[in-house]
Parts: structure tokens; C-alpha cells; sequence
């Protein structure tokens, strides 16, 4: 096993290396995107702090639309605009358009159901201190749900894994292609297990990274 | 100081409309502590809720200082919002922010200078008796504690008016006891004008020195605490006192 390792490390740190790269830069994106998005679906939403219903269904339909295509298509139907944006359809910075475009609508959901579970008991009483919506918002909305985002983070960072996996099958690198070249096309089951394992550790380190600062910043059980 | 005209409160659902308040008049005076009292449904809440522009009536107007407060809009009502202090009956509390920072919002939301702020915070903290508790998180409070917060809260950006939406409901009777205390107080040294909502009778007997009786959307009575109570004119007045009616 050590000699397996020792043979494999450079191959499988660099798959690594991908792969984090692949799926951190998309969950940067998809959060830049989500998060605005998520907000503006809980703030039109029926009783919201804006509340309108055009609006709301637009995006909520459009944010529909995105979920329901299956990664392995929608990774093959974006070609063009990866290209258009990357400038090429092979490699990790490639791969990360669509891992974005996957991504952005499953980070707005999650936000969404974050911001949605603050009471809105408090949300009525910064409105009677005079809180503009701007301030019920960032004040109220994000200050309160930091622990259920943080947890939310987490559950799109080890979903990006699995997907850059499947990006790394059509070419994107990572540790998704070492498991396909060496795993299936070489039939080396050794390498397989190994890259298994290492994917095992990598989503229980972020987890557990997560769920330590989830519970380090939430104030309300203690 | 308050005055309440014609207001009437319709929800209109898909199916049915509801009339909330129907052609309700009221006059609270400067430094006052007003009771409104009435069972559950009665539309006391809604009356609350127009009365901090959280509602907007179907018709008539609340005038405060002579202001029509239902016509305001942005940032005159932001401000109007700013000189009227509420208390919730869950408290409604950040959670995720300290005793102090909670005190400390209003005044934040309106950019006060900090040095300012941590100068009426610590005064507020002192004036509810919870000076040590500063740095706690609401979580760590009794339901007492965290009532107080809320009253030092509402008390940040020195309003004219405090509304209390059932501020004791949720507490048992000593601690009652202790909160009422320290909204007389509060009357009496900052000369606050106090808006309760309760269903307890004993509530408005131990504080309020005016009374008004809701019951199916209007007012039935009202006046002074003692005359109201001593001489009931209506049923539910009554069955509120404990009577079965007759």
C-alpha cells in the first residue's frame, strides 16, 4: 500500500490539486452569483420584504430550469459558452464554467431556505427600528442564518467534488480522470481503491471543517 | 398625543374578507399607560400593528402628534418608525448577536457614532438591571432577561411612545411582576407614553391608569382603569373580570 502511494502521490496530489481548484474556484463563483439570487428570491417571496410575485417566479423558474438538467448534459449542452468564456473545453479552468452554471441555482436554493428559516418575528421588529430593507438584509437576514450558510457552503463544496468528478471524466483532470485512465481504461483496481479513499478523506475533512465552524459561530446553543 | 380615527382593518383572503377593526376611535394621551385588553381574536394585535405602521388600515388615520402616520412614506416613515419603541411578546431578539449589540441595533441601523452608543447602551443595561449581562447572548438569558433586552432595545432611540404586544404572556407571575414594574418605571422617570395589549386583566390593573375593552372588531368601553373596572357596562368587560355573564 505505502509503495502503491509512494508511486502514485505525484499523480494523485496533482489530481488533488485539480480538483480543489476545479471545485473551489466554482463554488466562489457559484456563491458570488447564488447568494445575490437566493436573497432576491426570499425578499419578493409572498410576505417578503419586497414581495413580487413576477419577479419571484421568474427566477424561480429560471433557477428550475438550471436544476433540473443533469450535470453530464448540461456540461456537454455549455460547450460553446465554455469556450466563449475559458477560451478552450478541456482542462480544470474549463471545467469550471459549467461546474458554475450547475452550481449557481443549487446555491441560490440553499440560500434561499438558509434566509427563509429567520424568524420573522424579528425581521418585523428591525422594521419598527426604522431598518431599511439594505439593512434587514445584511443586518438581520445574513447575520442571523451564518451558521445554516456555513452549512450550506459545506454541502455545495462536497457537491462540486462529485461534480468535478464527472467533469474530470470528459476531460477536465482531476481526480475524476485518474479513477477513469487508471481505474477503468488500465484496470488498475489498486489505484482505484486508492483515489476512492483519498476522495473518502478529502469530503470528511471538509465536512468536518464545516460543521466545527458552523457550531463555532452559532450563539444560540450555549 | 395618539390619536386613533375611523380606522377600519379589512384582510381580504381569496375567499372571504375579515374585518380586523371596524370604525375604531381612541385617544391615548401624553404619559399615559393605556390598556388594551380583550380575548383572542378580538383585534387587539391588528390595532398594535397599524399603530407601528407594520399594517397599513383600509381607512381612517392613527395620528401621532398630529401626523397622519398611515400616509407616510420612506424616509419619513423610517424616522416616525424611530420615535416609537416595541416590545414583542417572543421578545424577538437577534440571536445570533450580544445583549449589547441587540441594544446597540437601533441606534447602529441610524449610524450613531459608537462612543455614543456605547455610552446609552450602558445606561440602558443599567436602567433593566442587566448591566453584566453585556456580553451574553440572548440564548443564555431567562425569558425575564431577555424581555428586559428587548425593553432597553426599544428604549435606544429615546422614543415618545413604547407599544407592548402581550409583553408578559409568555412570563411566569413574579417575573411579570418584575417587567410591569420596570415599565412603570420607565414611565414614570422618562416619561415614556405605554401602549399595552394584554388579555390579562391583572396586567392592566397593576399599571395602566387608562383602560380600553376590545371585543369583535370595536371598542366597548373605555376610560379611566379604576371607573371601567369598578363599574363594568358590557359582558365581556365582565367575563374579562372573571364574572360568567349575565
Amino acid at each position: 500500500m505505502l509503495a502503491l502511494w509512494n508511486e502514485f502521490a505525484p499523480t494523485l496530489l496533482d489530481g488533488l490539486r485539480d480538483t480543489l481548484y476545479m471545485t473551489g474556484l466554482a463554488t466562489l463563483f457559484a456563491y458570488l452569483a447564488g447568494m445575490p439570487l437566493g436573497i432576491l428570491l426570499v425578499a419578493t417571496d409572498k410576505g417578503g420584504i419586497a414581495e413580487n410575485r413576477f419577479i419571484n417566479s421568474l427566477f424561480g423558474w429560471v433557477i428550475n430550469i438550471g436544476r433540473s438538467i443533469p450535470f453530464v448534459v448540461l456540461m456537454l449542452a455549455v460547450i460553446p459558452v465554455t469556450r466563449l468564456i475559458a477560451g478552450k473545453i478541456i482542462g480544470p479552468t474549463a471545467a469550471v464554467v459549467p461546474l458554475f452554471i450547475a452550481a449557481a441555482p443549487f446555491v441560490a436554493r440553499l440560500v434561499e431556505s438558509s434566509l427563509a428559516e429567520v424568524d420573522s418575528g424579528v425581521i418585523e421588529a428591525a422594521r419598527c427600528m426604522g431598518a431599511t430593507n439594505r439593512q434587514i438584509v445584511s443586518k438581520v437576514l445574513l447575520g442571523e442564518s451564518t451558521p445554516s450558510l456555513v452549512r450550506g457552503l459545506s454541502i455545495t463544496t462536497i457537491t462540486l467534488i462529485g461534480y468535478s468528478a464527472m467533469a474530470g471524466a470528459l476531460g477536465a483532470g482531476g481526480l475524476g480522470d485518474i479513477a477513469v485512465r487508471y481505474g477503468l481504461h488500465r484496470g488498475r483496481t489498486d489505484v482505484m481503491i486508492l483515489t476512492v479513499l483519498l476522495l473518502i478523506v478529502v469530503v470528511c475533512v471538509i465536512q468536518l471543517f464545516f460543521d466545527l465552524l458552523s457550531a463555532g459561530i452559532d450563539r444560540r446553543n450555549r | 398625543m395618539i390619536e386613533i380615527r375611523n380606522l377600519t382593518k379589512i384582510f381580504s383572503g381569496k375567499h372571504q374578507e375579515v374585518t380586523a377593526l371596524r370604525d375604531v376611535n381612541l385617544k391615548i394621551d401624553k404619559g399615559d399607560i393605556f390598556g388594551i385588553i380583550g380575548m383572542s381574536g378580538a383585534g387587539k394585535s391588528t390595532l398594535l400593528r397599524c399603530l407601528c405602521l407594520l399594517e397599513q388600515p383600509t381607512s381612517g388615520t392613527v395620528l401621532l402628534d398630529g401626523v397622519d402616520t398611515a400616509a407616510l412614506t420612506g424616509k419619513q416613515k423610517l424616522e416616525t418608525r424611530r420615535k416609537m419603541g416595541v416590545v414583542f411578546q417572543g421578545y424577538n431578539l437577534l440571536m445570533q448577536k450580544t445583549v449589547y449589540d441587540n441594544v446597540a441595533f437601533p441606534l447602529t441601523l441610524c449610524g450613531t457614532p459608537k462612543a455614543v452608543i456605547a455610552q446609552k447602551v450602558a445606561s440602558l443595561l443599567s436602567l433593566v438591571g442587566l448591566s453584566d449581562k453585556a456580553q451574553c447572548y440572548p440564548s443564555q438569558l431567562s425569558g425575564g432577561q431577555k424581555q428586559r433586552v428587548a425593553l432597553a432595545r426599544a428604549l435606544a432611540t429615546d422614543p415618545e411612545v413604547l407599544y407592548c404586544d402581550e409583553p408578559t404572556s409568555a412570563l411566569d407571575s413574579l417575573t411579570t411582576r418584575s417587567v410591569l414594574d420596570l415599565l412603570e418605571n420607565i414611565n414614570r422617570t422618562l416619561g415614556v407614553t405605554i401602549v399595552i395589549i394584554t388579555h390579562e386583566i391583572s396586567v392592566v390593573r397593576r399599571i395602566c391608569n387608562k383602560v380600553a375593552v376590545i371585543d369583535a372588531s370595536r371598542f366597548v368601553e373605555w376610560g379611566d382603569t379604576s371607573r371601567v373596572f369598578d363599574h363594568p357596562q358590557t359582558d365581556i368587560t365582565l367575563q374579562l373580570l372573571g364574572y360568567s355573564a349575565s
